[in-house]
């Protein structure tokens, strides 16, 4: 394996904070003792690779995959597209991006959930793509529904869908959340408003997309994610004890 | 105005939720069938050369509560110490491994071969390690740590040496229980708060 060069240390700014009293789930699950930051190592730099190979054809349709094409999810039609990218501006080819989503009532198909919206009984919720060379993912699903949660008296979870990504290596694991322009509940989110940033947090909001959306079948919207990168100069790994 | 970066800043984190195991362990949320089967089921497969090895554990939060929620994943070297996909490596280790805390117990099992030590940068050996990384409800960006063995030399590791606050080294060793058997116990808050990482 070529040594690119330890990973770019996390901006720990740009992501939430591990302990947020208004998102009461964190209190006792936040660790109250500083991380130890550490150059990357071999361990963080290598990661598992996934082919295509994994892939079943309808994988990235979460309209069709859980009854095998046999009938059409409920809900509102969406393509999800985008490209997965590094903090260099370099494209994340052939990376594994999962998604996991409510249905069009807000309802997960989990053993935990017992929401009173209804399931539906041709969604699934969850759904895979590998990035093309590109760096390029797209899904076709349906929009989710907003659901209420046990937090606060009275909150909701604005429209969102789950996103999992592994990049090339450990170091670069990424589970974020993708929002949709334009939705009230964004704001009033204590999960969204962990990031304290807003400029960062609008990178969490797709647009809606009408180039990519098409006539009388789907709208789209676009996602691109930004995944670790690697620290590469001509000095790399040269100067031993400087 | 000075010149622009032309770097991007990382997507930033959010909380995999207590659904995390609809899109990465389907079986175990339910959804058997939609793929042919999850991912990462297993490091190994049949033929993996090495110690077999157990690890049993729970991720406790500040209360002393085992989580029920949380999905942990594993990366790892093969027995020789070289990493899955590099020259030579044993191709039945696959080294990535997905496994939950049980959902009434709030135990997790990771069965896999045990590794050996690896390189580490600038000529240094890491001691013979796990990498993991643990998302649940309440984890806004998911932690990473380390799990060492307490039947190996950990003395020069690298990693371990740079723990300031020695008494913390021991909650990244797991304890042997049995021939081929570990317990590792993963403290996010509180007294024996494990020692999480930012590499
Ligand atoms: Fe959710």
């Amino acid at each position: 394996m070529t040594d690119l060069g330890p990973l770019i240390p996390r901006d720990r700014a740009m992501h939430p904070p591990a302990y947020d009293v208004d998102y009461k789930t964190t209190i006792a699950r936040s660790p109250n003792l500083p991380l130890l930051s550490l150059e990357s190592t071999p361990s963080e730099e290598t990661g598992p690779r996934f082919g295509h190979g994994i892939l079943g054809a309808l994988d990235n349709n979460l309209i069709y995959n859980w009854t095998k094409g046999a009938a059409p999810a409920v809900g509102e039609r969406v393509l999800m597209h985008g490209r997965v990218l590094d903090e260099n501006g370099r494209a994340v080819p052939n990376t594994l991006i999962e998604i996991w989503q409510a249905n069009a009532g807000g309802r997960y198909r989990h053993i935990k959930d017992t929401y009173l919206a209804p399931l539906d009984p041709n969604f699934g919720g969850c759904g895979r793509t590998i990035s093309d060379a590109e760096g390029r993912y797209q899904f076709l699903t349906i929009r989710p529904g907003a659901y209420p949660w046990p937090n606060r008296g009275n909150e909701w979870r604005p429209m969102h869908i789950h996103i999992s990504v592994f990049g090339h290596s450990f170091g670069q694991r990424l589970i974020t959340q993708m929002y949709f322009e334009g939705d009230p509940l964004i704001d009033r989110c204590p999960i969204a408003a962990t990031i304290k940033s807003r400029s960062q947090l609008d990178r969490l909001v797709a647009p809606l997309d009408m180039s990519h959306a098409r006539p009388l079948d789907f709208l789209a919207y676009k996602f691109d994610i930004v995944l670790r990168g690697r620290r590469q100069t001509m000095f790399e790994n040269k100067l031993e004890g400087m | 105005m000075v010149q622009k970066l032309d770097t991007l800043p990382e997507t930033p984190s959010q909380t995999a939720g207590p659904y995390v195991h609809i899109g990465t362990i389907p079986t175990f949320a339910g959804l058997a069938g939609i793929y042919p089967e999850d991912l990462g089921l297993s490091p190994i497969a049949d033929g993996a050369k090495g110690e077999i090895i157990t690890i049993t554990g729970s991720v406790f939060d500040g209360t002393g509560w085992a989580l029920r929620d949380a999905m942990l994943e594993s990366w790892q070297a093969d027995a020789q110490g070289r990493w899955p996909g590099s020259d030579g490596a044993d191709p039945k280790v696959g080294g990535f491994c997905r496994f939950a805390a049980d959902k009434d117990s709030g135990e997790f099992v990771l069965r896999t071969v045990k590794p050996g030590a690896t390189k580490g940068r600038g000529g240094t050996t890491q001691s013979p390690h796990i990498a993991l990384w643990i998302v649940a409800r309440g984890i806004n960006i998911g932690l990473q740590t380390r799990l060492y063995f307490d039947d190996e030399d950990n003395a020069a590791d690298p990693v371990l040496g740079k723990i300031e606050l020695r008494p913390r080294v021991d909650t990244l060793i797991a304890k042997k229980t049995g021939p081929g058997a570990y317990r590792f116990d993963i403290r996010l808050q509180g007294a024996g708060e494990t020692v999480f990482f930012d590499m």
